[in-house]
């Protein structure tokens, strides 16, 4: 129920998929606009905390998630050759993605050897800080690895659709409900 | 009367060096960071932002006995920019305000000196920020020079002037009317080469 199978994700794993869906989803959506605020809007220190505190949340979800997903078994991949190897490395390639975006998103902010503040909460210390151009590059690589993870969470998504409506696989079921997992 | 040519011309060969070295080229000392170049623009009109820029290089010509021939020049890494605010200097840095990739480097070389008072007068110059070159004004003062208690020779100044930004390009128009300039401030010693 808790764990993953060779037949079905656990719970956990649903519970971090979905969060982490709905979290980078929004954080694109946030980024995208924030980026353009005028310096008068209400918004303009608001929405970078907000950002930034969400951000590294997702940061230490995605590692756990890894974590838990290396220590578990995975559900077997249904399809042909070409589709199982296309889901494969379309899955590494999503969680690739987002640690560089995470990753870079964190350089920027701790450019100059500041910590980043979660909600008032707490606070993440920097641990690499003062590189040459550090901000700006961060940025450029967050920005450009942000539009790519959108265009392959599409694709992730459009297979999912497939696999479900087309195929007749449960793969999205699954990701729904450990009940859904076909027993066979 | 020989004897008077060759006291003259040993005496002229003894002046000489000591008259060369009286207009003497330095390197600014940026190895021993006593060098600095700075700016301070208003924020909002409630306070001010201090920022540094901390990559520069640079050289001058002194002479106390001719002033009117000094002359410096510098050249400024834009992305050296530091206002304590990783994600302010990145902002800085873009395309909205610096557009360091593109102008990656300001550069000023004086044209002109004019003395107003002991140790003190305007330096004029070409200063090029953004693309955009302009000829300004500085006030300079000399602050002070000798050797120094590590064998050079050293020679000490600082300078001030106002930019008004939109000269450069760079759009403020967003910004309210106190923050559309800026003061440079610039103090560096040179080491005598």
């Amino acid at each position: 129920m808790w764990c993953n199978t060779r037949r079905g994700w656990g719970i956990v794993s649903i519970v971090l998929h979905w969060l982490s869906a709905v979290a980078i989803i929004g954080l694109f959506a946030l980024g995208w606009w924030m980026t353009d605020l005028g310096y008068y809007d209400s918004w303009y220190n608001l929405a970078p905390w907000w950002h930034r505190s969400v951000g590294l949340l997702l940061f230490a979800a995605t590692l756990l998630r890894l974590i838990w997903r290396v220590l578990n078994p995975t559900p077997a991949v249904p399809g042909s050759r070409f589709e199982r190897l296309g889901a494969a490395l379309g899955h590494v390639g999503l969680y690739v993605l987002l640690l560089v975006i995470l990753a870079s998103g964190y350089l920027i902010s701790t450019a100059d050897g500041r910590g980043i503040s979660v909600f008032d909460w707490f606070e993440v210390s920097a641990v690499l800080s003062d590189l040459p151009q550090q901000a700006t590059i961060a940025g450029t690589i967050h920005w450009y690895g942000a539009l790519c993870l959108m265009g392959l969470a599409t694709l992730h998504m459009l297979a999912a659709f497939k696999h479900h409506f087309i195929s007749r696989h449960d793969v999205l079921a699954r990701m729904l409900n450990p009940r859904f997992s076909r027993k066979s | 009367m020989l004897k008077k040519t060759t006291l003259a011309a040993l005496t002229a060969a003894a002046l000489v060096p000591v008259s060369q070295a009286q207009a003497a080229d330095y390197v600014i000392d940026t190895e021993g960071q006593h060098a600095f170049v700075q700016f301070k623009i208003s924020h909002l009109g409630f306070s001010y932002i201090l920022g540094s820029f901390e990559e520069f290089s640079g050289e001058f010509s002194y002479d106390p006995e001719n002033l009117a021939a000094s002359s410096v020049s510098m050249e400024v890494d834009i992305d050296s920019l530091n206002t304590n605010h990783a994600e302010r200097d990145k902002h800085i840095l873009s395309e909205d305000f610096l557009n360091a990739g593109e102008y990656p480097t300001a550069t000023f070389t004086s044209s002109g000196f004019e003395s107003t008072g002991e140790g003190e007068g305007v330096l004029t110059g070409e200063l090029s920020l953004h693309g955009q070159t302009q000829e300004i004004e500085m006030d300079v003062e000399h602050v002070g020079g000798g050797e120094d208690p590590w064998g050079n020779y050293r020679q000490g100044f600082e300078g001030t002037t106002t930019l008004t930004l939109a000269d450069y390009d760079i759009d403020m128009s967003s910004m309210p009317e106190s923050m559309q300039e800026l003061e440079l401030y610039v103090t560096f010693e040179g080491i005598r080469q």
